[in-house]
Protein backbone atom coordinates (compact mmCIF):
# COMPACT_ATOMS: atom_id res chain seq x y z
CA UNK A 1 0.00 0.00 0.00
CA UNK A 2 0.89 4.00 -0.57
CA UNK A 3 1.14 6.15 2.36
CA UNK A 4 2.31 9.30 2.57
CA UNK A 5 3.35 11.23 5.94
CA UNK A 6 2.83 14.36 6.73
CA UNK A 7 5.59 15.32 9.14
CA UNK A 8 6.19 18.94 11.09
CA UNK A 9 9.21 19.89 13.14
CA UNK A 10 9.11 22.39 15.43
CA UNK A 11 11.82 24.05 17.49
CA UNK A 12 11.38 23.13 21.43
CA UNK A 13 9.03 25.75 22.82
CA UNK A 14 11.37 26.54 25.69
CA UNK A 15 14.07 27.30 22.79
CA UNK A 16 14.50 31.19 21.53
CA UNK A 17 13.55 30.93 17.43
CA UNK A 18 15.67 33.91 16.27
CA UNK A 19 13.72 32.75 12.68
CA UNK A 20 10.65 33.02 13.89
CA UNK A 21 11.75 36.05 16.06
CA UNK A 22 12.65 38.08 12.88
CA UNK A 23 9.41 37.16 10.65
CA UNK A 24 7.75 38.81 14.07
CA UNK A 25 9.48 42.01 13.78
CA UNK A 26 8.77 41.70 10.31
CA UNK A 27 5.35 41.02 10.41
CA UNK A 28 5.07 44.38 13.02
CA UNK A 29 7.09 46.39 10.80
CA UNK A 30 4.06 45.46 8.24
CA UNK A 31 1.57 47.29 10.09
CA UNK A 32 0.54 43.72 11.71
CA UNK A 33 1.26 44.50 15.46
CA UNK A 34 -1.33 41.96 16.40
CA UNK A 35 1.22 39.19 15.63
CA UNK A 36 2.50 38.14 19.31
CA UNK A 37 4.67 35.64 18.51
CA UNK A 38 5.73 33.50 15.37
CA UNK A 39 7.80 30.27 15.63
CA UNK A 40 9.06 28.50 12.35
CA UNK A 41 9.98 24.82 11.84
CA UNK A 42 9.73 22.46 8.80
CA UNK A 43 7.02 20.37 7.07
CA UNK A 44 8.47 17.40 5.78
CA UNK A 45 6.00 14.70 3.03
CA UNK A 46 7.43 11.36 2.53
CA UNK A 47 5.52 9.17 0.43
CA UNK A 48 6.39 5.52 1.25
CA UNK A 49 5.03 1.89 0.73
CA UNK A 50 3.86 -0.30 3.62
CA UNK A 51 2.16 -3.93 4.10
CA UNK A 52 -0.43 -1.68 6.89
CA UNK A 53 -0.35 1.54 7.77
CA UNK A 54 0.62 0.45 11.27
CA UNK A 55 3.81 -0.02 9.53
CA UNK A 56 4.29 3.30 7.63
CA UNK A 57 3.75 4.56 10.77
CA UNK A 58 6.30 2.75 12.21
CA UNK A 59 9.07 3.62 9.67
CA UNK A 60 7.61 7.69 9.79
CA UNK A 61 8.48 7.46 13.53
CA UNK A 62 12.00 6.18 13.19
CA UNK A 63 12.84 8.75 11.01
CA UNK A 64 11.49 11.21 12.80
CA UNK A 65 13.76 9.85 15.74
CA UNK A 66 16.61 8.84 13.62
CA UNK A 67 17.03 11.60 11.41
CA UNK A 68 14.33 14.77 10.69
CA UNK A 69 14.33 16.03 13.83
CA UNK A 70 16.97 16.23 16.69
CA UNK A 71 15.13 15.41 20.15
CA UNK A 72 17.61 18.14 21.79
CA UNK A 73 16.23 20.83 20.46
CA UNK A 74 12.83 19.81 18.64
CA UNK A 75 9.57 17.93 18.50
CA UNK A 76 7.58 16.33 15.88
CA UNK A 77 4.17 15.42 15.12
CA UNK A 78 2.90 13.60 11.96
CA UNK A 79 -0.27 11.76 10.50
CA UNK A 80 -0.12 8.99 7.72
CA UNK A 81 -2.55 8.52 4.99
CA UNK A 82 -3.63 6.07 2.56
CA UNK A 83 -2.83 7.40 -1.21
CA UNK A 84 -4.61 4.04 -2.57
CA UNK B 1 51.00 11.24 16.58
CA UNK B 2 49.32 10.40 12.92
CA UNK B 3 46.71 12.98 12.78
CA UNK B 4 43.44 11.80 10.03
CA UNK B 5 41.55 14.97 8.78
CA UNK B 6 37.92 13.95 7.67
CA UNK B 7 36.83 15.03 4.38
CA UNK B 8 32.49 15.68 3.81
CA UNK B 9 31.30 17.15 0.73
CA UNK B 10 31.43 21.10 2.09
CA UNK B 11 34.28 20.96 4.38
CA UNK B 12 35.96 24.10 3.71
CA UNK B 13 38.47 24.31 6.84
CA UNK B 14 40.32 20.56 5.72
CA UNK B 15 43.40 22.28 4.02
CA UNK B 16 43.92 24.41 7.26
CA UNK B 17 43.99 21.79 9.36
CA UNK B 18 46.27 19.50 7.10
CA UNK B 19 48.80 22.22 6.54
CA UNK B 20 48.80 23.03 10.38
CA UNK B 21 49.40 19.49 11.37
CA UNK B 22 52.11 18.83 8.65
CA UNK B 23 53.88 22.17 7.63
CA UNK B 24 53.67 23.85 10.89
CA UNK B 25 53.87 20.82 13.47
CA UNK B 26 55.66 18.44 11.13
CA UNK B 27 53.18 15.74 11.91
CA UNK B 28 52.20 12.64 9.95
CA UNK B 29 48.52 13.95 8.54
CA UNK B 30 46.21 12.12 5.83
CA UNK B 31 43.15 13.31 4.27
CA UNK B 32 39.92 11.06 5.42
CA UNK B 33 37.43 11.09 2.69
CA UNK B 34 34.08 10.87 4.53
CA UNK B 35 32.68 7.09 1.63
CA UNK B 36 36.15 5.64 3.20
CA UNK B 37 35.95 2.96 5.39
CA UNK B 38 39.22 2.83 7.28
CA UNK B 39 40.93 5.65 9.78
CA UNK B 40 44.32 4.35 8.00
CA UNK B 41 45.65 3.80 11.58
CA UNK B 42 45.14 7.02 12.71
CA UNK B 43 45.94 7.98 16.27
CA UNK B 44 44.12 11.54 16.57
CA UNK B 45 40.69 12.53 14.12
CA UNK B 46 39.92 15.89 13.21
CA UNK B 47 36.66 17.03 11.99
CA UNK B 48 36.93 19.95 10.21
CA UNK B 49 35.03 23.16 10.24
CA UNK B 50 32.71 23.86 6.70
CA UNK B 51 29.35 23.47 5.61
CA UNK B 52 29.26 20.27 5.05
CA UNK B 53 26.10 19.11 2.80
CA UNK B 54 24.88 22.25 2.38
CA UNK B 55 23.93 22.29 6.35
CA UNK B 56 20.91 20.66 4.77
CA UNK B 57 18.02 20.07 7.68
CA UNK B 58 20.46 21.07 10.04
CA UNK B 59 24.12 21.45 11.07
CA UNK B 60 25.91 18.38 10.63
CA UNK B 61 22.88 15.93 10.29
CA UNK B 62 23.58 14.61 7.30
CA UNK B 63 27.32 14.10 7.84
CA UNK B 64 26.54 11.89 10.54
CA UNK B 65 25.42 9.57 8.39
CA UNK B 66 28.86 9.10 6.01
CA UNK B 67 30.21 5.65 6.00
CA UNK B 68 33.42 7.04 7.77
CA UNK B 69 31.28 7.82 10.70
CA UNK B 70 30.98 4.23 12.21
CA UNK B 71 34.85 4.10 12.29
CA UNK B 72 34.68 7.20 14.41
CA UNK B 73 32.52 6.17 16.40
CA UNK B 74 34.66 2.71 16.80
CA UNK B 75 37.82 4.79 17.39
CA UNK B 76 36.04 7.00 20.17
CA UNK B 77 34.82 3.50 21.91
CA UNK B 78 38.15 2.12 22.06
CA UNK B 79 39.54 5.57 22.82
CA UNK B 80 40.83 7.04 20.37
CA UNK B 81 41.26 11.39 20.15
CA UNK B 82 38.50 13.26 17.97
CA UNK B 83 38.37 16.97 17.68
CA UNK B 84 35.82 18.34 16.30
CA UNK B 85 35.89 22.27 15.18
CA UNK B 86 32.67 24.34 14.31
CA UNK B 87 30.72 22.37 11.93
CA UNK B 88 32.80 19.55 13.33
CA UNK B 89 31.10 20.24 16.64
CA UNK B 90 28.15 20.59 15.08
CA UNK B 91 28.55 16.65 13.32
CA UNK B 92 29.73 15.49 16.08
CA UNK B 93 27.08 16.58 18.83
CA UNK B 94 24.39 15.14 15.85
CA UNK B 95 26.16 11.85 16.09
CA UNK B 96 26.21 11.29 19.56
CA UNK B 97 29.91 11.52 20.71
CA UNK B 98 29.26 14.61 22.60
CA UNK B 99 25.94 16.03 24.63
CA UNK B 100 24.25 18.73 23.59
CA UNK B 101 23.14 21.04 19.89
CA UNK B 102 24.44 23.92 18.17
CA UNK B 103 21.41 26.20 17.47
CA UNK B 104 21.01 29.21 15.31
CA UNK B 105 22.97 32.18 16.78
CA UNK B 106 20.58 34.36 19.08
CA UNK B 107 21.13 37.36 17.16
CA UNK B 108 20.54 35.87 13.83
CA UNK B 109 24.14 37.13 11.84
CA UNK B 110 26.62 34.89 10.99
CA UNK B 111 29.56 36.11 13.50
CA UNK B 112 33.35 36.05 11.92
CA UNK B 113 35.31 37.43 14.32
CA UNK B 114 38.11 37.30 17.23
CA UNK B 115 36.86 36.25 20.60
CA UNK B 116 38.65 35.26 23.78
CA UNK B 117 38.70 32.38 25.45
CA UNK B 118 38.95 31.39 28.55
CA UNK B 119 40.03 27.67 29.30
CA UNK B 120 38.10 25.91 31.90
CA UNK B 121 39.91 22.70 32.67
CA UNK B 122 43.17 21.26 32.60
CA UNK B 123 41.89 17.98 32.39
CA UNK B 124 41.70 17.10 28.90
CA UNK B 125 44.87 16.27 26.41
CA UNK B 126 43.95 19.51 24.48
CA UNK B 127 44.21 22.33 27.33
CA UNK B 128 46.45 19.76 29.84
CA UNK B 129 49.44 21.80 29.08
CA UNK B 130 47.34 25.39 29.09
CA UNK B 131 48.04 27.66 32.39
CA UNK B 132 44.47 27.33 34.01
CA UNK B 133 41.95 29.83 33.29
CA UNK B 134 44.42 31.48 30.62
CA UNK B 135 42.54 33.54 27.90
CA UNK B 136 43.34 32.93 24.38
CA UNK B 137 42.22 35.14 21.08
CA UNK B 138 40.68 32.77 18.69
CA UNK B 139 38.32 33.68 15.49
CA UNK B 140 34.68 32.18 15.08
CA UNK B 141 33.51 31.97 12.12
CA UNK B 142 29.63 30.58 12.42
CA UNK B 143 25.96 31.10 11.90
CA UNK B 144 24.72 28.26 14.55
CA UNK B 145 27.37 28.32 17.50
CA UNK B 146 24.37 28.48 20.80
CA UNK B 147 25.33 25.42 22.65
CA UNK B 148 22.87 23.90 23.95
CA UNK B 149 22.17 21.52 26.49
CA UNK B 150 19.26 20.81 29.11
CA UNK B 151 19.48 21.25 32.41
CA UNK B 152 20.60 17.81 33.83
CA UNK B 153 23.06 17.81 31.07
CA UNK B 154 24.77 20.97 31.73
CA UNK B 155 24.79 19.91 35.49
CA UNK B 156 26.49 16.51 34.53
CA UNK B 157 28.73 18.39 32.02
CA UNK B 158 30.42 20.89 35.23
CA UNK B 159 30.07 17.88 37.34
CA UNK B 160 32.28 15.73 35.23
CA UNK B 161 34.53 18.83 34.61
CA UNK B 162 33.76 18.71 30.68
CA UNK B 163 33.33 22.33 29.89
CA UNK B 164 36.96 23.53 27.82
CA UNK B 165 36.10 26.61 26.69
CA UNK B 166 34.09 30.02 27.84
CA UNK B 167 33.63 32.91 25.87
CA UNK B 168 35.50 35.72 27.95
CA UNK B 169 36.19 39.43 28.02
CA UNK B 170 40.00 40.39 26.89
CA UNK B 171 40.05 39.92 31.00
CA UNK B 172 38.90 36.82 31.40
CA UNK B 173 35.75 37.32 32.89
CA UNK B 174 33.21 35.46 31.20
CA UNK B 175 29.76 37.42 31.01
CA UNK B 176 26.67 37.49 28.49
CA UNK B 177 28.11 40.88 26.93
CA UNK B 178 30.57 39.10 25.32
CA UNK B 179 28.75 35.85 24.31
CA UNK B 180 29.07 35.76 20.54
CA UNK B 181 26.11 33.59 19.87
CA UNK B 182 23.71 33.15 22.81
CA UNK B 183 25.44 29.77 24.00
CA UNK B 184 24.38 28.60 27.47
CA UNK B 185 26.81 29.63 30.19
CA UNK B 186 28.72 30.97 27.37
CA UNK B 187 30.50 27.48 26.65
CA UNK B 188 32.66 27.55 23.42
CA UNK B 189 34.10 23.88 23.48
CA UNK B 190 33.43 20.80 25.93
CA UNK B 191 34.89 17.60 25.90
CA UNK B 192 33.05 13.75 26.41
CA UNK B 193 32.88 12.38 29.89
CA UNK B 194 35.62 9.60 28.71
CA UNK B 195 37.72 13.04 27.75
CA UNK B 196 38.90 11.83 24.35
CA UNK B 197 36.70 13.38 21.97
CA UNK B 198 36.65 17.25 21.74
CA UNK B 199 34.26 19.40 20.52
CA UNK B 200 34.40 23.69 19.80
CA UNK B 201 33.21 26.27 17.38
CA UNK B 202 36.44 28.83 17.37
CA UNK B 203 39.02 27.44 14.83
CA UNK B 204 42.33 27.67 17.03
CA UNK B 205 43.87 26.41 13.37
CA UNK B 206 43.48 29.64 11.65
CA UNK B 207 45.05 31.49 14.63
CA UNK B 208 48.25 29.37 14.77
CA UNK B 209 50.73 31.18 12.55
CA UNK B 210 52.90 34.57 13.24
CA UNK B 211 51.69 35.84 9.80
CA UNK B 212 48.37 35.35 10.46
CA UNK B 213 48.88 37.59 12.97
CA UNK B 214 47.54 35.60 15.50
CA UNK B 215 49.77 31.97 17.41
CA UNK B 216 47.00 31.72 20.00
CA UNK B 217 45.52 28.79 18.53
CA UNK B 218 48.77 27.35 18.24
CA UNK B 219 49.35 26.54 21.68
CA UNK B 220 46.25 24.16 21.98
CA UNK B 221 47.59 22.07 19.17
CA UNK B 222 51.16 22.09 21.46
CA UNK B 223 49.50 20.70 24.21
CA UNK B 224 48.16 17.71 22.28
CA UNK B 225 51.88 17.06 20.91
CA UNK B 226 53.99 17.77 24.33
CA UNK B 227 54.60 14.51 26.13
Amino acid sequence: MNFIAEIDVMPRPELLDPQGKAVTLGLANLGMAQVADVRIGRHITIQLEAPTEKEAHDLVEKACKSLLANAIMENYTFHVKSLS
Amino acid sequence: MKFGVIVFPGSNCDDDMVYLLRETLGQQVVKLWHKDTSLQGCDFVVVPGGFSYGDYLRSGAIARFSPIMPEVQRHAERGGYVLGICNGFQILTEAGLLEGALLKNDHRKYTCKNVWLRSETQNTLLTRNLPAQSIYKIPIAHGDGRYYADEATLASLQEHDQIMFRYCTEAGKVEESVNPNGSIGNIAGICNKSRNVFGMMPHPERASELFLGNEDGLKMFQAILQK
